[in-house]
């Protein structure tokens, strides 16, 4: 199993969350973020004093996807997150080790 | 220059038609309270009472919420729990000693203590409008003019807002009240009346800027000059916000901020409309020109900043709604509508360079600009109302109320320029003074600013108790 973490612009989530659907992906954990990379924030004007907004807002997905199906999820999340400018997000992969469900206990790839 | 006692004020339309009983035999001079009471209109009573209602909207929420907007998330409440004191605080003492203290003959300064608890003053006693032979009742009066006393101390907050102690802001206000607002809403408003100025025994019963002729229609010099003035000394006094210039500092809410200046554009009609104390066509004039003044301040606001920033913003549409309100105050019903669209195109411009360019250079952090846009504002609808009130431009003029009726006075632009510079000049050395005094002497006895560690943790938890918000 592998997890995938991704920080994506907040109005991409609907249309991620769509395309990753139909692939199969079954569930995904959201969190509003903000953060920096390359972007490195923008300025505000208010009432002509400027300020720096280093830490511009985001949505992290984490998703936990069987391996077979993980090269295809990053790509579908890469392909529908993108518009070309700069701030598109990242996306991360780790080794899951373990997963259980709550409701009947089953567990790793049966569980996703 | 104007002749001395000339007694100028607002355009006195003479009421000669819709009082029957008097009509034949011509107006009252002096007449007795048993006279007046037939000299009251229902209609400038109820809106007096409406208008007073929108100018105590216009402190809370407007004002409350326009301030509030501005600060960060942590400090949101503790503004409006100022703004929300001082409003009981003004009223309380307005109906002690504020009254009385504006409003009664004294010396040219201050008025005196004949009215205390309002002494005197009852259903049957009446107060003067700017027409020969009309009168509304007097707590109508007490009540409209107690909303300016409750709104103005409310205005300087916004200059040290997001570090100042509760109480000792609270014992400032009740001092500044006292020793600034008082006198020079004396000084800018009383006098003895268009029926009374012409009578050897009332001649010269006149604060002593009413006097001099200047003219202030509602509250350019009582209630902006004033206020920005003792805001820009307060900002100095009590110091910078700690991150001032070095963490960003955004506005929590611009939503909250939209809602509160439009609200206060609404409730100035009370505000301005208001201040000619009756309902007729100079009431309309004034509204109107609050109305189109504003709207021409929001536009020349935002084009400014279309050229400056590339972009339209929505607190600088409000702000110079603002700015607008705040020029027009004087002039409202002195200008023409015309007049009053070129002061509101004029005064955006000028206090976006204050907020903007002056305030950088000189490195005050005048948090919400009170001095910027009530201050600078205030000057230049002062000195414009001197402009625009010349009946050559379409203007009202001045009426000589030492003559009986009351006759058009002779306008002179230049003179009238120059008294209008002479009462800003006065006003700002008044609030100058005893701001700079009760903010030295409260931070010495009690001290100004919460400590770091409360400052850094917002005034709403350390201060209060509350959180704005609880999500």
């Amino acid at each position: 199993m592998k997890l995938i973490i991704a920080a994506i612009k907040p109005f991409k989530l609907e249309e991620v969350r769509e395309a990753l659907t139909a692939i199969g992906v079954r569930g995904m954990m959201v969190t509003e973020i903000k953060g920096f990379g390359t972007q490195s924030g923008h300025t505000e004007i208010y009432r002509g004093a400027e300020y720096a907004v280093n830490f511009v807002p985001k949505v992290r997905l984490e998703i936990v996807v069987a391996d077979a199906l993980a090269d295809q999820a990053v790509a579908t999340i890469q392909k529908t997150a993108k518009t070309d400018k700069i701030g598109d997000g990242k996306i991360f992969v780790l080794d899951v080790e373990h997963a259980v469900r709550v409701r009947t206990g089953e567990t790793d790839d049966d569980a996703l | 220059m104007q002749p001395k006692h000339a007694g100028l004020g607002a355009l006195a339309a003479l009421l000669l038609t819709g009082l029957p009983a008097l009509a034949q035999e011509g107006p009252i001079l002096n007449p007795t309270v048993e006279q007046m009471a037939t000299m009251v209109d229902k209609g400038d009573t109820t809106w007096m009472l409406v208008s007073s209602a929108l100018v105590l909207m216009m402190a809370i929420p407007a004002l409350a919420l326009f301030y509030g907007g501005l600060v960060r998330t942590k400090n949101m409440l503790s503004l409006l729990v100022q703004v929300f004191m001082i409003v009981g605080i003004g009223a309380v003492m307005w109906v002690a000693v504020g009254y009385s203290l504006a409003f009664t003959s004294g010396s040219p300064y201050i008025g005196g203590l004949s009215k205390a608890m309002l002494a005197g003053v009852g259903t049957g006693s009446y107060a003067a409008t700017f027409s020969n032979n009309v009168y509304i009742p007097e707590y109508a009066f007490v009540i409209f003019q107690m909303t300016f006393a409750c709104i103005t101390p409310a205005l300087i907050i916004g200059a040290f807002a997001e570090r100042i102690k509760f109480w000792p802001l609270m014992l400032f206000c009740v001092g500044w009240t006292l020793l600034a607002y008082y006198p020079i809403a004396h000084m800018v408003w009383f006098w003895a009346g268009p029926d009374f100025l012409s009578v050897p025994e009332f001649a010269g019963d006149m604060g002593l800027l009413w006097g001099w002729g200047a003219l202030d229609f509602a509250g350019g010099t009582v209630v902006h000059i004033n206020a920005g003035v003792a805001g820009l000394v307060g900002c100095i006094v009590v110091g910078k916000r700690i991150g001032f210039n070095k963490e960003p500092m955004p506005p929590h809410s611009l939503t909250m901020t939209m809602i509160g200046a439009s609200l206060l554009w609404v409730g100035w009609f009370g505000f301005n409309a208001g201040s000619n104390l009756e309902a007729n066509g100079l009431t309309a004039l004034a509204f109107l020109n609050t109305f189109v003044a504003t709207a021409a301040a929001t536009l020349s606001w935002v084009l400014v900043e279309q050229v400056r920033h590339g972009r339209p913003s929505l607190l600088g549409a409000v702000t110079g709604a603002v700015a607008g309100l705040v020029a027009v105050t004087p002039a409202a019903g002195f200008a023409s509508p015309g007049g009053a669209l070129v002061l509101g195109l004029i005064v955006s411009p000028v206090c976006f360079v204050f907020v903007s360019t002056v305030k950088k250079r000189f490195g005050y952090d005048d948090s919400l600009d009170v001095f910027g846009v009530h201050g600078i504002g205030g000057i230049v609808g002062a000195i414009g109302t001197g402009v625009l009130a010349d009946p050559s431009l379409g203007g009202q003029g001045w009426y000589d109320y030492t003559v009986f009726p009351a006759v058009p006075g002779a306008y002179d632009m230049t003179a009238q320029v120059i008294t209008q510079i002479q009462a800003v000049a006065v006003t700002v050395a008044w609030t100058g003074v005893v701001s700079l005094l009760l903010f030295s002497l409260i931070k010495l006895a009690f001290g100004l600013r919460p400590s770091t560690d409360d400052e850094r943790q917002g005034l709403d938890q350390t201060a209060h108790g509350e959180s704005a918000y609880n999500m």
